[in-house]
């Protein structure tokens, strides 16, 4: 299987070109399925490499490198396009083809009746071939080329539904918030370079012990302010919530699953650098994870947008990874970073299905007592739910506690504030809970005035509103094609979508393409716990399988064993109190405590986002502004000036000069001529 | 003076590059001969030779030995004897690409950018400006060189004022004044040279004998010499300040002026250091090189925040075009193999993807007859294929990974990193800029509910997708395999760096290697190595 390395990324490469040569032919369906089924090769693929690699070394101690051409080079640079099969690498192409298929899968359904349907699966497998190219890329170059491509797909999938104003700015301010992040990674690769000489991982890592310590800092440093940008921490994380305006599978995959999650996987990739850096170095990646997953998971407490608390919720997760990655845990922040692929795409796909399933609304105050209505999508999320939470047995508890364990290990404060937010974790979910599937059905009422927070997403509103409607009269195919041209002609009045949806909203569950992921995700989401069980060695899997890759810099607990078990009671413990309180306001529908946990400084994300809009508008555009004056006034001013001067002078001389530019052309030209000659005459004479 | 000697040996065989000079010349003099009473046969005529130009220039590639660092297939017909001035052509992996960029870029830009009025000047003056650019990129003679320089003003600044919009007369007059402006030095520094370096003896104008011997002349002389050149080329390139009639030159030009100006005419100026600066003055492009680095760098980040600012759209390129120089211009003085290997690809992905910006821009303005951003909305839903297209070649030239422009600018920022490490940090910064500017045009030009005005327009038509073709080929490969590219680059620009290493107390800096065992053997086969 290793020759097949590179068909892994090949095949979602494939299906990108063929969509994009004929997509349009194939058709709806053909062209989902198309995309779906080059995903699921390439994740049969991988199985099979993972197989492989697994059964001839024995699971230990090896590296694969296949390099298909020279890419770039130049005197001593010299970067090829390669691949690197690691422990590592190999973790991530299978759940993040695994996952990217199960959603390929869901999409089929969700954007049923879109016009732009086979454009969406070609910038969806052109999404997964950048990320499998990140992930694979056998040196800085090749994960950098990855990075920027997964970015861009980004950008086009935010921006997809491009009618709204506000769905295009915020596929801009992703891609522009990551580029800041893309300076760091490449003055890091250009460190790398003229510290190493080449900008391979396997060059990096067996040369790592060898750099100085403000070199590693400097490497390590400028790539995690690469992986702040793409991992959506602090202070770059204001892409993310805007960035839930593209169509909920792309949230699913892009924005929750996978793409966030690339910067722990760089960081993972050079611990060994990591671990030869300033001390200062790790404490503040661990800082910056703890305290950003604090900061999102008290915004996540008072949004009433369902994705907008899953927004939050991944960069409050992501915010534990890198407190893992700080805290020298890199096997808890990839055991992490998988488990909450699983329970963060499933709760996303809920989400979506539910808002497939009323019309396209997002507010959480229209829905209520959906579980009924929607018995698969309901069971489903309160998995993933119980799963983000950390109760036992579902996954999430494991891989947090396992972070957990390691940031008391690092700092007792750093624990308690992954502790509180943990709390924080379980109550908000369950509000979330509570809000969507129990409680009373709201989605007749009248609008809440707040709630043009969603306006935005007025776009998915409005595509949801189409697809629904094509469902209902699916029956009839000829009526279908009928109501979803009429549905295209209402869908371009947005407030006509929206009296449309909220006139007569009949609540369904979703087809079987999209909660045959929900389910297989849910699975996923309780089993996945098991990759790594604290309760003996023999069953930590994922640690013996990362062990090679990750030795150099992983910490080593000091704790012993009936600390672990105090802390993983106190964390569950935390979890429940969490769930209790959530229980206790939400289902008993207390609106007096909920007024006092929802403030609206948690609501208006502590007025961040809103105090780096003000600055880029106001004085950041009034520098932009004043460069572009002092340009048109003094630069090219001057240059007039003297222009004016010099006719000034030229008027003395006027009857030499006629004033007319192109006499002086050809006067040049001819000057040329007679300096030609002059210079003959001098060869002759 | 082997290599003259071995140059004008080979004059035997077919002069294939006097052929790609006097070829688009003589094109442009049929095209101004054909009969008024024949008016179609103007435009097959002039395409005619523009192609023919072109499989010259693909000729000229084939026929390249890209192991060979020197001169190639030289030409040297003598002029004039004392001075000695001569039609010494000559090139190598420097001029290689530029040569077949003009020769790929003057038949697209007659294609995809027909005049609307007087066909057969407006061919005329294109061709005759595309033998100057060719002959510019080719001269070995310092002379000769200042010849072509001077001669590609003429057809532009007639291309400008004769076929351009509204401020054509204005925009001509200080495109052509301020070029003058530059060219006066570089007169006065071509002529001095020749006859300081003589030191009484006969006077040469030979490029090659001028800059391989080194140390005749003194060390404040080179300076003040390298100074007259490089005002010239400032200008050109243009360098921040010197740079507000680039803006004025390309919203008013017609679209094959703007093509042509931005992916080929500004190469000059870039060109030029290379070749009259870099090689010509080795002692004092290392003193001025930081002061230079500063320019470009500052062009970068100057040039894309006025481009922000902006509200026309051929605007916005133009000032796009003064970051991208910037880097060129950094890259080159940056002294290293990386840097100035990047700079000379940049030179080529500039042309491809600022050349294919101006077509598309035009083909914009044939539908909606407007350049103002204020005026265009939605157009992604209206011309699919024109925001498709238009995409691809923007995210080209804000450098992403896979497409051509990238490749560039990292050579350039890495071999700028490497002799000048702050300078390239703060130069990175010009990628976000970048975006943030294009990204911004195409938003308020593409994104949205068009209105009435944008609505029912057509999209690109066959021709049209014909012409953006070849442009949007060139920029996916040079993005995914600009090996071949790069190959014939390096032995020339190593050569180079070797001839300022040689005549001046510069070392370019050598990075360490940890293993020569890591990721450069490993090609083309797996390696299993144990973990660590």
């Amino acid at each position: 299987m290793r020759d097949l390395i590179w068909l892994i990324p090949a095949l979602p490469l494939a299906g990108f070109a063929i969509l994009l040569v004929a997509g349009k032919r194939l058709g709806e369906s053909l062209a989902g399925w198309l995309a779906t089924a080059m995903v699921g090769a390439s994740f049969l693929v991988t199985v099979g490499v993972f197989l492989t690699a697994r059964g001839s070394a024995g699971g230990h101690e090896h590296r694969l490198t296949q390099s298909l051409y020279t890419w770039i080079v130049a005197g001593d640079f010299r970067v090829d396009l390669g691949f690197l099969v690691d422990p590592l690498s190999i973790s991530m192409c299978l759940f993040v083809t695994g996952i990217a298929a199960l959603i390929h899968l869901y999409s089929i359904g969700y954007m049923h009746g879109d016009e732009r349907y086979h454009q969406f699966f070609m910038y969806l497998n052109l999404f997964v071939f950048s990320m499998l190219m990140l992930v694979l890329g056998d040196n800085l170059l090749v994960t950098f080329l990855g990075w920027e491509g997964v970015g861009a797909c980004s950008y086009f999938l935010i921006s997809f539904w491009f009618d709204q104003e506000a769905n295009a700015s915020a596929g801009k301010k992703a891609f522009v918030t990551n580029r800041i992040g893309d300076w760091g990674f490449m003055c890091s690769i250009f460190f790398t370079f003229s510290a190493l000489g080449t900008i391979s991982y396997v060059g990096i890592i067996d040369g790592a012990s060898s750099l100085p310590q403000t070199t590693a800092t400097a490497i390590a440093g400028l790539l995690f302010v690469g992986a702040i940008g793409k991992s959506a921490q602090l202070p770059l994380f204001v892409w993310l919530p805007d960035a839930m305006a593209g169509p909920t599978p792309v949230s699913a995959l892009i924005h929750a699953a996978t793409m966030v999650t690339a910067g722990v996987y760089v960081m993972t990739r050079i611990n060994p650098v990591l671990a030869q850096t300033a001390d200062w170095l790790p404490t503040l990646i661990a800082t910056v994870g703890a305290v950003t997953a604090l900061f999102a998971a008290t915004v996540a407490l008072a949004q009433n947008d369902i994705k907008k608390v899953l927004a939050y919720s991944t960069v409050s997760q992501l915010g534990y990874m890198f407190l893992a990655v700080g805290s020298g845990a890199y096997v808890a922040a990839i055991f992490h970073m998988i488990t909450h692929a699983f329970f963060k795409a499933l709760l996303f796909l809920g989400a979506g299905s539910v808002i497939h399933g009323v019309g396209g609304e997002q507010d959480m105050r229209r829905m209520g007592a959906l579980r009924k209505l929607m018995p698969i999508t309901a069971a489903t999320f309160i998995v993933g739910w119980l799963a983000i939470a950390g109760v036992p047995p579902f996954s999430g508890f494991f891989s947090k506690d396992e972070i957990l364990l390691y940031a008391w290990d690092k700092s007792p404060v750093l624990w308690a504030i992954g502790l509180v937010t943990a709390i924080l974790t379980a109550f908000y979910m369950g509000r979330q809970v509570f809000m969507v599937f129990y409680g009373h059905a709201r989605w007749d009422d009248a609008r809440p005035a707040a709630a043009a927070d969603g306006a935005h997403l007025a776009g998915e509103a409005e595509h949801s509103a189409e697809a629904v409607e094509v469902e209902e009269t699916g029956a009839d195919a000829e009526g279908a094609v009928v109501t979803a041209h009429a549905a295209t002609d209402a869908g371009a009045d947005v407030d006509h979508a929206h009296a449309g949806a909220h006139g007569d909203v009949h609540p369904h569950e979703s087809p079987w393409t999209m909660t045959l992921p929900l389910v297989l995700l849910a699975g996923g989401a309780v089993v996945a716990g098991a990759l790594n069980m604290p309760f003996a060695s023999r069953l930590q899997l994922l640690e013996h399988w990362l062990e090679p890759v990750v030795h150099a810099g992983q910490a080593h607990l000091s704790v012993g064993s009936g600390v672990k078990v105090a802390l993983g009671a106190v964390a569950v413990i935390g979890a429940l109190a969490g769930l209790a309180f959530a229980v206790l306001v939400y289902l008993r529908d207390r609106r007096d405590i909920a007024e006092k946990v929802e403030q609206p400084v948690f609501a208006r994300g502590w007025g961040y986002d809103a105090a780096i809009s003000a600055f880029v508008d106001g004085p950041g555009r009034r520098i932009f502004d004043a460069v572009a004056w002092f340009d048109r006034t003094i630069v090219d001013g001057a240059v007039n000036g003297v222009a004016t001067l010099v006719r000034g002078g030229g008027d003395r001389a006027r009857t030499l000069q006629s004033g007319y530019v192109r006499n002086y052309a050809l006067g040049v030209a001819f000057g040329a001529v007679v300096l030609v000659g002059l210079l003959l005459s001098r060869a002759v004479f | 003076m082997t290599p003259v000697l071995a140059a004008e040996a080979a004059t035997t065989s077919f002069p294939i590059l006097t052929a790609a000079v006097v070829v688009p010349a003589a094109g442009a003099l049929l095209t101004a001969l054909v009969s008024k009473r024949r008016p179609e046969l103007v435009k097959q005529v002039a395409v005619l030779f523009a192609v023919a130009t072109g499989a010259l220039t693909i000729g000229i590639l084939a026929l390249f030995d890209r192991h060979l660092a020197g001169f190639q297939l030289t030409d040297h017909v003598g002029w004039i004897s004392d001075p000695k001035i001569g039609w010494t052509l000559g090139v190598d992996g420097i001029s290689l690409w530029l040569v077949v960029l003009t020769g790929i870029l003057f038949p697209i830009a007659l294609l995809g950018a027909p005049p609307h009025h007087d066909e057969k000047p407006f061919y005329a003056w294109l061709l005759l400006l595309e033998a100057g650019c060719l002959g510019a990129f080719l001269a070995l003679d310092t002379f000769l060189f200042f010849v072509m320089f001077e001669i590609v003003l003429v057809p532009m600044y007639f291309l400008i004022s004769g076929w351009g919009y509204a401020e054509r007369r204005y925009a001509a007059m200080k495109f052509f004044l301020y070029t003058m402006f530059g060219s006066a030095f570089m007169l006065v520094g071509t002529v001095a040279l020749a006859y300081l370096h003589a030191k009484g003896g006969p006077v040469t104008f030979d490029l090659r004998v001028l800059a391989e011997h080194q140390g005749v002349l003194s060390q404040t002389t080179g300076r003040w010499l390298f100074l007259a050149f490089a005002i010239a080329f400032a200008v050109k390139v243009p360098v921040v300040p010197l740079h507000t009639w680039l803006p004025d030159a390309h919203t008013q030009a017609p679209t094959a002026g703007s093509v042509i100006l931005a992916g080929v005419m500004l190469k000059l100026g870039t060109y030029g250091f290379l070749r009259f600066g870099l090689y010509l003055f080795p002692e004092a492009t290392l003193y001025f090189a930081p002061a230079m680095i500063t320019l470009g760098v500052v062009g970068i980040i100057y040039g894309a925040i006025c481009a922000t600012m902006q509200k026309d759209l051929k605007r916005l390129v133009a000032y796009s075009s003064v970051a991208h120089l910037g880097f060129i211009v950094a890259g080159t003085f940056s002294l290293t193999t990386q840097g100035l290997q990047g700079s000379v690809l940049q030179m080529v992905n500039h042309g491809l993807s600022t050349g294919a910006l101006f077509l598309l821009l035009g083909m914009l303005y044939e539908r909606r007859h407007t350049y103002d951003m204020a005026k265009l909305k939605g157009l992604q839903r209206t011309v699919p294929v024109l925001a498709g297209v238009f995409m691809l070649v923007m995210l080209s030239s804000i450098g992403l990974p896979g497409l051509n422009g990238f490749v560039g600018e990292l050579l350039i920022l890495l071999g700028t990193f490497l002799t000048h490490r702050w300078w390239a940090v703060v130069a990175a910064t010009g990628v976000i800029l970048a975006s943030v500017y294009l990204l911004w045009a195409y938003q308020r030009v593409f994104h949205g509910t068009p209105d009435e005005a944008n609505t029912g327009l057509p999209d690109l038509r066959w021709s049209e997708r014909l012409v953006m073709a070849p442009l949007v080929a060139l920029i996916v490969f040079l993005g995914v395999y600009p090996k071949p590219v790069l190959d014939r680059i390096q032995p020339s620009v190593a050569k180079l760096v070797h001839h300022i290493e040689t005549n001046t107390d510069y070392r370019e800096p050598k990075v360490r290697h940890v293993k020569p065992s890591t990721g450069q053997e490993q090609r083309a086969e797996h390696t299993k190595t144990g973990g660590g």
